[in-house]
């Protein structure tokens, strides 16, 4: 797998919450060329279980890795004159969208825009406020008759935006929170295709992480694993915003730590880090984490769990930007944190 | 050709790249060519018959777009707006940067460290910044400058049905040109001149010069031009409607069209059968309104290419519209030498 290309394959796929079969088929191709069974549960979670080497005598142990493949994106509520009226799915910002390009899953695809009236025949006083949620429209360029009979009420809308390179190893594009976890964890089944493991691994691309870490939620349940890692995109430093509130693109790893880490799994993956001279970086974070390692905690009763956040600039854009260096970073990272996992770690968690 | 046209590069005061692309497809079809001091490329062809009018079409070749003004320590550009851009369609869209086209996107706060009244404030331009990736003052520094221009990233495709409607950026104007480009593959009875106007965005700065140079006896602007018809609540007009034809002008914010030229388009149309509409009054400008007020005045009228959009990083037109421009025009210009211009 080449990091850059699966990623740019992913982020251009179109998999908005609850609609994720595109994004799932691409991370299937990848999982199941390194994972001993692969399975997908119930939600619609992508399963992918790699054995590890238990030895004689030992419990069998697992962890669970998370990185969620749904993007937000929106609904079709309304055809009006033409146009489409749309609703929001997962938390969008409305300034971003005016002049966004859009693909309307109808009856067959349809690439649109989303417009507004023209500043020219506005009022000074409409011209200063964010184009309300009413007064955006999608316009795939079709007659009133011909869009009726190809868009319905409820058909899905992904934005479009090719991904882009930047300079210094950065690439641009949509959809990167999170399918830049589900490229980690491929990279991370990849290095372990050469490791040797005891515990068992399974990689899951999760549903619905949008709209409330749902895939993660049942799937955890239906695993149970000893231990869980989350793998989702964090605020990367960006002009105009406080270093308090970001972490460096390009800086490595963010590892998570706060109330939705257990302590061991933080210090765990720091050591790794440390031990394997992986360059990381420490992200506190003070409660929610807002990702599936929320979810993934509370599982059952209880799993300690850990976060790395991929550094990622200008989150839920279709610009959304970050280093390919520390993707690369992340899937190494836990690969050696996994290759690493005893019996030993496990009696430190106290694991029955 | 609407389609190398949308994407070439052409941010007012650098339409080099459009004018070579125009020159290019054109420079057998005419008699004549040259670009002026300003930039305006002018071609002409020779009409036949004696005691010949001079009869001017202008479009113009450049589109807003933004311009470099400072590269910050971190390595993000500060930039500002060449020609009329509203803001709002800024944020978190690709854009390229300079003549090697360095790819860039304008950022944007995430909605997540956005205090709520954040999400209620239109960002200021003034705010916003393009990042290239580079880390640093000195790294941008490598690959843009100061002064650079920098357009849409944006490309052109069909996106078809019955309107056949096409999206892609800058169709104000390259649609106008488009249609001028197509008017030079006809002959005339009168001296023909097809002028690629430069610096419209910013004043019809390029159309001025241009008319003194020709001093024509008549003069059309073909344009791309704005397009209302989404729903809204006080529905007064929807300034032009897509697929409904080439829009005429009787009035802009620059320019009253002559009323003889735009009884010529109408009576052409109705009898050519061609579909048409006028354009709500009172909005936008257009190089007609330099030409018209050129050395002692010009009659001049204005034809338009309805598109949704303009302005922004996409917008969206009928070819329908382009074709059936082309076709009044087309009409309209073999009947022009006939039209009686005394008072």
């Amino acid at each position: 797998m080449q990091i850059k290309e699966f990623l740019k394959k992913l982020s251009e796929a179109q998999g908005v919450s609850g609609y994720e079969a595109n994004v799932r088929e691409l991370a299937r191709e990848e999982f199941s060329q390194y994972a001993d069974e692969i399975r997908v549960d119930t939600m619609g979670n992508l399963i992918a279980l790699k054995h590890g080497e238990v030895a004689e005598e030992s419990p069998r142990r697992s962890i669970m890795l998370a990185g969620h493949m749904d993007e937000i994106g929106l609904l079709v509520t309304k055809l009006e004159k033409g146009f489409l009226r749309f609703a929001t799915v997962g938390g969008f910002d409305l300034r971003v969208l005016p002049g966004q390009e859009v693909m309307v899953h109808g009856r067959r695809d349809l690439p649109g825009i989303i417009g507004m009236r023209p500043p020219h025949v506005l009022t000074r006083e409409e011209r200063e406020k964010v184009v309300p949620l009413d007064k955006l429209f999608i316009d795939v360029g079709l007659s009133e008759d011909e869009l009726a009979k190809s868009v319905r009420v409820g058909d899905v809308i992904t934005l479009r935006r090719q991904f882009t390179e930047l300079a210094n190893d950065l690439v641009s594009g949509k959809a990167f929170d999170d399918r830049a976890a589900v490229v980690c964890l491929a990279s991370c089944l990849q290095h372990l295709a050469t490791m040797k493991h005891t515990w068992d691994v399974h990689t899951v691309a999760t549903v619905q992480e949008e709209v409330g870490l749902k895939g993660a939620l049942t799937s955890a349940f239906g695993i149970a694993p000893d231990i869980g890692i989350a793998i989702d995109v964090g605020h990367g430093d960006m002009l105009g915003v406080s270093e308090v509130d970001t972490v460096s693109i390009g800086g490595g790893p963010a590892v998570g730590f706060g109330p939705n880490i257990h302590p061991l799994m933080f210090s765990r993956l720091v050591d790794t880090a440390e031990a394997y001279e992986i360059a990381y970086q420490t992200d506190p974070i003070p409660g929610r984490s807002g990702t599936d390692a929320w979810a993934i905690q509370v599982t059952r009763e209880g799993i300690p769990t850990g976060l790395i956040s991929i550094p990622l600039r200008y989150m839920h854009t279709t610009v959304e930007t970050l280093s390919l260096k520390d993707l690369q970073r992340i899937g190494r990272l836990l690969a050696l944190f996994i290759a690493n996992l005893d019996e030993a770690f496990a009696r430190e968690l106290g694991l029955s | 050709m609407l389609k190398e046209l949308s994407e070439a590069f052409g941010v007012s005061g650098h339409e080099d790249a459009v004018r070579q692309l125009i020159l290019d497809t054109i420079k057998d079809l005419v008699d004549e060519y040259r670009v002026d001091a300003l930039g305006n490329l002018i071609a002409s062809k020779k009409g036949r018959g004696r005691a010949r009018r001079k009869v001017m079409v202008a479009a113009h070749m450049d589109e807003v777009g933004l311009m470099i003004m400072h590269v910050e320590k971190e390595g993000s550009l500060r930039f500002r707006p060449v020609g009329g851009i509203d803001p709002r369609v800024l944020l978190a869209k690709k854009v390229l940067v300079g003549d090697d086209k360095v790819p860039g996107v304008v950022g944007v706060k995430p909605i997540h460290l956005l205090e709520p009244k954040g999400r209620e404030q239109v960002v200021q331009v003034k705010d916003m910044s393009i990042d290239i990736g580079a880390s640093s003052k000195e790294e941008a520094e490598k690959l843009v400058k100061i002064g650079d221009y920098a357009a849409f990233g944006v490309s052109f495709s069909e996106l078809g049905g019955e309107l056949r409607t096409v999206k892609g950026k800058a169709f104000d104007d390259r649609a106008g040109c488009a249609v001028l480009v197509g008017l030079l593959r006809e002959s005339y009875r009168f001296d023909f001149y097809a002028v690629f106007t430069v610096q419209e965005e910013v004043g019809l700065r390029g159309a001025r010069v241009a008319a003194h140079a020709i001093a024509p006896d008549i003069a059309f602007a073909l344009e791309g031009t704005i397009c209302d018809d989404m729903p809204k609540k006080r529905d007064i007009s929807p300034t032009t409607t897509l697929g409904a034809g080439p829009a005429i002008t009787i009035m802009d914010r620059s320019v009253i069209a002559d009323r003889r030229l735009v009884e010529l388009l109408v009576n052409t149309a109705e009898k050519k059968g061609i579909p048409y509409q006028f354009k709500q009054p009172g909005l936008g400008g257009t190089d007609a309104g330099a030409i018209h007020l050129s050395r002692e005045g010009v009659p001049a009228a204005v034809v338009a290419v309805p598109s949704r959009n303009i302005h922004s990083p996409v917008c969206l037109l009928s070819l329908n519209d382009l074709d059936n421009t082309l076709c009044l025009m087309r009409e309209t210009l073999a009947r022009v030498h006939k039209l009686d211009l005394s008072r």
